[in-house]
């Protein structure tokens, strides 16, 4: 962003001098005032994360002391040794389902949306308007409105305890990011498609070699947000991942508070590191995380 | 007619073109329908047939172990004349609704209008309003339940150096449903960030013509502002009020829906229904339902949406 400060105009009229001055030194107070604001509400965001960790580090008797206590003395590194080693939250388990769940979900979703996509705006077909107008209406149906007649059809055909009524959706399609595609890839000039097709390229090849590296912004952002809302689902693993050893992070911290409940440095331990991986990932990624955001008006 | 005749002309040419019964179409619907053959499959199997199931097994007595049982309108008619749970958790959905959505957009506006103002730092606030929003709800909600508590916790203890006695927040009936606004308020960052880019497409000339015209810093807000921006406004109002009807994983986690049911959000109670007692039938109907309010509201803010929203050079459709 290169927005110049003082952009060039022609001025209207020249004030004078001193109230040039004294308008120059108001906008510098308002301006420290507002970073001292902007400060101080970045600390309240970072204060209940700063105290996750500091909990995380404390001897017994400095969780329930007065007043608080920020510096754990000395650090109880042992907490994550115990919280890890716990038998009720075997974290490399869940950390391994986890991620099978975010990536398999991920690159469904990015294959099987990017295809739809390019369906809806790149070819002609019969009826392709209509199915675009059913697609868009799908998108106000809320998860837990379908989540009985899903659960009881996949209990019926088995898979109620496995991964497969969490992935295997996702390879489906999901309608608010096929939309999103969709308007990328038109975006794109037709005449380059043609082209191709007079070269003899067929759509596969377009799709693949074309449209996709063209429209990689998209594609990441896409990817981004499937991953965040799968490593974040809870209520999808709740249900139908109801034997202990698929739990992922998520499902396994929920079960973990449900025992340890008042135990506060293993419980925020625990919650660290469920917490971690997805910071870290946000760090690599802030930008695009941040233009996705504004890119498709969803959060996070 | 001029345009008329210009429609017309364009209609039979696509309809020309539409009728075409070469090989050449029939190939062409094939690729368009291979290529869509992902979603339809995705869209009958996991939306389409699952809704009409929902309103079928809403009609039903289905526990599970027995095969549905046709009652009617039973399970609508003891939802709205006899469960008392049912206008409960409808209640406090829709009071934390109510004080979540509007509170959470307010704070993100004035939280992107000070980001906007061009002080050093901005990337740095960004990332930081931004990142609760991507901690894990779970974790978040077993975070703040230890931030929440009444006697150890970081949020009475700041309000007590201030002098204010905190609240006894989730073990108390009144206070835990403020105590859950005040959790969804440390995820406003997006929604801040949303605001940010809508503000930044607001063309600079229009303050500099305020400006001059003498309009103060409110008057700026409240005429250039505030217009411009009610689109994002409005998009963000839909969908924060979706999603405040939706909230789960922070009551299931840091409340169980307690105090005395003061937390006992809609879909909550539709998981306790389904998942706790099984009464798949009914708890069908409650989905149902909250796919009607869901319906409703956002029609309603589509509709009252042409009133009060203003997009730039279109006319509202």
């Amino acid at each position: 962003m290169n927005t110049d400060i003082y952009p060039s105009k022609p001025a209207k009229s020249i004030p004078a001098p001193s109230m040039l001055q004294s308008k120059r030194l108001l906008n510098l107070i308002s301006k420290t005032i507002i970073f001292i604001i902007l400060v101080g509400a970045a600390v309240l965001f970072l204060l209940p994360l700063v105290w996750m960790i500091s909990t995380s580090l404390k001897p017994k008797d400095q969780i329930f002391a007065y007043p608080l206590i920020w510096i754990p003395s000395p650090p109880q590194w042992l907490n994550y040794v115990k919280a890890l080693n716990n038998p009720s939250f075997k974290f490399l388990l869940f950390l391994q389902n986890s991620l099978y769940y975010a990536v398999t979900s991920t690159i469904g979703v990015v294959i099987s949306c990017a295809l739809v996509a390019y369906g809806f705006a790149r070819l002609r077909w019969w009826g392709r308007d209509f199915w675009f107008i059913i697609t868009l209406s799908t998108m106000m149906i809320p998860y837990p409105v379908t989540l009985i007649p899903q659960f009881l059809i996949f209990k019926d055909i088995g898979w109620v305890g496995t991964f497969y009524p969490l992935i295997v959706p996702n390879f489906l399609g999901v309608p608010f990011f096929i939309f999103l595609l969709r308007q990328f890839f038109l975006t794109i000039p037709m005449d380059l498609s043609d082209a191709a097709r007079i070269d003899g390229a067929n759509e596969l090849g377009i799709f693949w070699h074309i449209i996709l590296p063209l429209t990689r912004p998209a594609l990441i952002t896409v990817a981004l947000f499937t991953f965040l809302a799968t490593w974040n689902d809870f209520l999808g693993p709740l249900i139908f991942l109801n034997d202990g050893k698929k739990y992922t992070l998520a499902v396994g911290l929920a079960a973990f508070r449900g025992q340890y409940r008042t135990q506060w440095d293993l419980m925020m331990a625990a919650a660290t590191v469920v917490t971690a991986p997805i910071v870290v990932l946000f760090f690599f990624a802030q930008r695009a995380f941040i233009q996705g955001i504004t890119l498709t008006g969803m959060k996070g | 007619m001029a345009i008329t005749s210009n429609v017309q002309m364009q209609s039979s040419i696509k309809r020309r073109r539409w009728q075409m019964p070469s090989r050449n179409a029939w190939k062409r619907n094939l690729t368009g329908y291979l290529f869509f053959s992902p979603w339809l499959l995705g869209m009958l199997l996991f939306n389409i047939i699952p809704i009409i199931l929902a309103i079928y097994y809403s009609l039903t007595e289905y526990t599970v172990l027995q095969s549905p049982r046709w009652i009617g309108l039973g399970n609508y008619r003891e939802m709205f004349m006899v469960d008392e749970l049912f206008w409960k958790a409808l209640y406090n959905t829709i009071y934390f609704a109510v004080f979540s959505v509007p509170l959470s957009l307010m704070l993100a506006l004035i939280l992107a209008m000070l980001l906007n103002s061009r002080v050093p730092g901005q990337s740095f606030f960004r990332a930081t309003f931004f990142l609760p929003s991507i901690v894990p709800a779970v974790a978040a909600s077993v975070v703040w339940a230890w931030i929440l508590h009444p006697e150890y916790g970081l949020v009475n203890d700041m309000l007590a150096k201030v002098g204010i006695p905190g609240p006894p927040w989730l073990t108390s009936e009144v206070w835990s449903k403020p105590a859950f606004i005040l959790m969804s308020l440390w995820g406003i960052g997006p929604t801040a960030i949303i605001f940010l880019a809508g503000l930044q497409d607001i063309p600079q000339h229009l303050y500099e013509a305020a400006e001059i015209d003498g309009a103060n810093v409110w008057q700026r807000i409240r005429n250039v502002t505030l217009p411009l921006l009610t689109p994002t406004i409005f998009f963000n109002l839909v969908i924060g009020m979706i999603g405040a009807f939706q909230v789960f994983t922070q009551a299931y986690i840091v409340s169980a829906g307690g105090p005395l049911w003061s937390t006992l959000f809609y879909v909550l109670y539709l998981y306790n229904q389904g998942f706790q007692y099984f009464k798949m039938g009914y708890a069908s109907a409650l989905a149902i339902v909250l796919f009607v309010i869901i319906l409703v509201l956002t029609v309603i803010v589509q509709l009252t949406s042409r009133r009060w929203v203003y997009y730039e050079g279109v006319q509202p459709q």
